[in-house]
């Protein structure tokens, strides 16, 4: 017979193994799932996870890598601390969206004004705009004790028909023949977020995501708000009787969390997706709670995690071109990885015992 | 050495991929990007059939592969990168929302040519296409009209750009000349496929009284709503004939097949050029499926005649005298709507009681 116990303390080894172990098991049963629905599992797998770092297009989809990861790391980085201390933001969805919104609001609303400061104008507007939408749950939370998973979750559907509303509204590109959609930002040289570098596929948001690893990790280990938050994430209690003053946490997590993922929202407008629509939202800031947990909630955990969510994106974008792979059999599989991921996390917390017949 | 080919910048790259000395009966290689997965049983699965058709009719001559599920934005124009850098000299671009990306990318690959659907912008190398879908609008209109007896009709509209009050205005102008008492409620789903969103608004207009259900939404979830409360309804996009002989009594089909096969032909032939194409029933783009028997002999008779006239290019579905919703004369007796006007369409005609969302 089999039985767990639970550990004193998590076990370090198997908190770096279960992320490894469960890319493993997703490759395996994924590859099962591929050889069952006749593809060549091999091939497949190779496609999705070698091919867009060494394959034959590789110099066009390394660059993407991070141009995809980069928004994901951002939001992680947020979420994660909000997560270590308990408090559970599932609406950065709607920060991003808000975010992307307030910042374009900045340039079109100067539009065609030429200036140096606009740019970073913008990038206030979109912190500000993350930060404010997730000051809401905050504040509900503190003052009627609302939970704070529903309300930013709602949340997400009330900024994504912002979104709509701008686009159709408000926002519209007066020149767009009646069109929905804001003007192109990328085509707007005070307010575009291009490549920094030709090739590299880095833009400020890449920037952004590298600074927000390094603030992280600083405020988590190295300053007094992470040692705080930590213990509350540990010991509620007792870090009441440390001094630490729950609401002022709470505030202070998901405006951080909001912030970084109203950033994210900004960077992406302005630079890759280029226009507000009511398809801003593409799913970075509900991804990015998988990211958080597949990263351990740490900083260089996140960074990996992100890329290896974008691989998977890419990749399977790839596997869908070359081997006609359906688009659901790649969701899928980015699935298995969570799941396998929450299933081996058991492992850190408990250990498997054979139980001795007496 | 290996340090500089890192460093090649994206444009070189993608330049060396692009131009492969393709031999003379290697076959053309034709990618297509969709917004929504193939079995949507609508706007992209009617894509697939094209796309379907297009290898049956040119055989071993054409090697085509898609790319199902894309968002718009940032992800299509990295999806529509990776056809063009797997070799793919045609590319269809099936959804409004990737004008931008398609833009973007046909000014890295020159020698590759772009469809977009439904969009505006065309360059050297994009060439837009779209279907006057209005036409049929009024022919199921007229059945609508004919239909009704609560002389109350619904339409589900997805999101209210130019395409979308053309159907309006064009059902609504035909139901009324059959039927000078009928009146026309408008719902909006902001979304072009969403079962539950879709149901919702046929309930609210089934609960007005509407007893002759239009939809521009691509779900069946308005067929099943009006079923159940014994109204009829209009199949979308595709047939939808699992609804016959009632509550769909007859549908509107999208057909691409003649245009792509048109397209990827003249591509083959070396004739290809950018323009503008928006085709209707004439051409056999835009279809009526089989009016059932749940619709009277002689409305049937009317509502073929009025198709047969239209591709017959006899008759414009739009022609004055026709008044603008705030009772300023938009087309004066006689005066043909020009497709410049109908393009950017944002008002409706006179008689329609419902504001559009601005």
């Amino acid at each position: 017979m089999i039985r767990l116990v639970p550990r004193q303390s998590a076990s370090n080894g198997w908190q770096v193994a279960t992320p490894l172990l469960a890319v493993l098991a997703t490759m395996v049963m994924g590859g099962l799932l591929f050889a069952i629905m006749g593809y060549d599992p091999v091939a497949a797998i190779r496609t999705i996870f070698w091919d867009p770092l060494f394959g034959p297009a590789a110099s066009y989809s390394r660059p993407q890598l991070l141009v995809k990861a980069a928004p994901l790391i951002l939001i992680a980085s947020g979420l994660a601390v909000g997560f270590r201390a308990g408090i559970w933001n599932i609406g950065a969805e709607g920060q991003y969206i808000i975010g992307g919104i307030t910042g374009a609001a900045v340039a079109l609303a100067v539009y065609p004004l030429e200036a140096w400061w606009l740019f970073p104008a913008m990038v206030a507007a979109g912190l500000a705009g993350g930060w404010a939408w997730g000051m809401i749950p905050a504040l509900l939370r503190n003052w009627f004790g609302a939970s704070e998973i529903l309300v930013s979750l709602m949340l997400v559907y009330v900024a994504q028909r912002v979104a709509a509303w701008m686009a159709f509204g408000p926002m519209r590109n007066p020149e767009g023949m009646g069109f929905p959609g804001s003007r192109n930002l990328q085509q707007y040289p005070s307010a575009a977020n291009p490549e920094l570098i030709a090739g590299t596929g880095a833009h400020w948001g890449v920037v952004a995501a590298a600074l927000a690893v390094l603030a992280t990790w600083f405020l988590m280990s190295r300053h007094i708000r992470g040692f705080h938050i930590r213990a509350a994430g540990i010991a509620p209690r007792a870090a009441r009787f440390a001094g630490v003053r729950p609401q002022t946490l709470v505030a202070f997590c998901l405006g951080l969390s909001g912030a970084l993922a109203g950033a994210a929202g900004l960077f992406e407008v302005a630079g890759p997706a280029g226009q507000i629509t009511d398809k801003l939202g593409v799913g970075y800031g509900f991804t990015a709670i998988i990211v958080a947990f597949l990263g351990r909630l740490h900083p260089v955990g996140i960074l990996l995690a992100g890329l290896l969510l974008a691989l998977t994106y890419i990749g399977g974008e790839l596997a869908q071109l070359t081997m006609q792979l359906p688009a659901a059999t790649v969701q899928v599989f980015q699935g298995m990885l969570l799941f396998f991921l929450l299933g081996f996390d058991l492992l850190t917390r408990f250990q498997i015992r054979r139980r001795v017949s007496a | 050495m290996q340090r500089r080919t890192l460093l090649a910048t994206a444009s070189a790259a993608i330049m060396a991929l692009a131009a492969p000395a393709m031999a003379q009966d290697e076959p053309l290689k034709v990618g297509f990007i969709y917004v929504g997965p193939v079995g949507d049983g609508g706007w992209t699965y009617q894509h697939d059939l094209a796309r379907q058709a297009v290898e049956e009719e040119f055989g071993d001559r054409v090697e085509t592969t898609f790319i199902e599920s894309v968002p718009e934005g940032a992800d299509a124009e990295r999806a529509l990168t990776q056809l063009a850098l797997a070799g793919n000299k045609l590319i269809f671009a099936t959804s409004f929302g990737f004008m931008d990306p398609v833009m973007n990318v046909a000014a890295k690959f020159p020698d590759v040519k772009f469809e977009h659907a439904t969009g505006y912008k065309t360059a050297e190398n994009v060439a837009t296409y779209d279907a006057r879908f209005y036409e049929g609008r009024a022919v199921i209109g007229t059945i609508a009209g004919r239909m009704t007896e609560s002389n109350k009709i619904g339409y589900i509209g997805s999101f209210p750009i130019p395409e979308v009050i053309q159907g309006i205005n064009s059902s609504f102008i035909h139901a009324r000349k059959v039927n000078p008492d009928v009146e026309m409620r408008v719902v909006w789903a902001y979304s072009w496929f969403d079962p539950a969103k879709e149901a919702e608004a046929a309930s609210a207009l089934l609960a007005e009284g509407v007893d002759v259900i239009l939809q521009h939404t691509d779900s069946t979830a308005p067929l099943a709503k009006a079923q159940e409360a014994g109204a009829i309804g209009f199949g979308q996009a595709s047939d939808m004939a699992a609804f016959k002989p009632s509550p769909r009594v007859a549908s509107i089909i999208d057909e691409w097949s003649p245009y792509y096969i048109k397209r990827v032909g003249e591509v083959l032939d070396g004739t290809w050029e950018s323009g503008s194409s928006w085709a209707g029933i004439g051409d056999g783009e835009v279809v009526i499926g089989e009016i059932t028997d749940a619709v009277p002999a002689e409305v049937k008779a009317e509502a073929e005649a009025l198709r047969d006239k239209i591709g017959s290019g006899e008759y414009h579905p739009f022609t004055g005298p026709l008044n603008k919703a705030d009772g300023t004369e938009w087309l004066a007796e006689g005066e043909v709507a020009s497709d410049q006007d109908l393009q950017s369409m944002n008002f409706f005609v006179e008689g329609i009681d419902a504001q559009i969302p601005q």
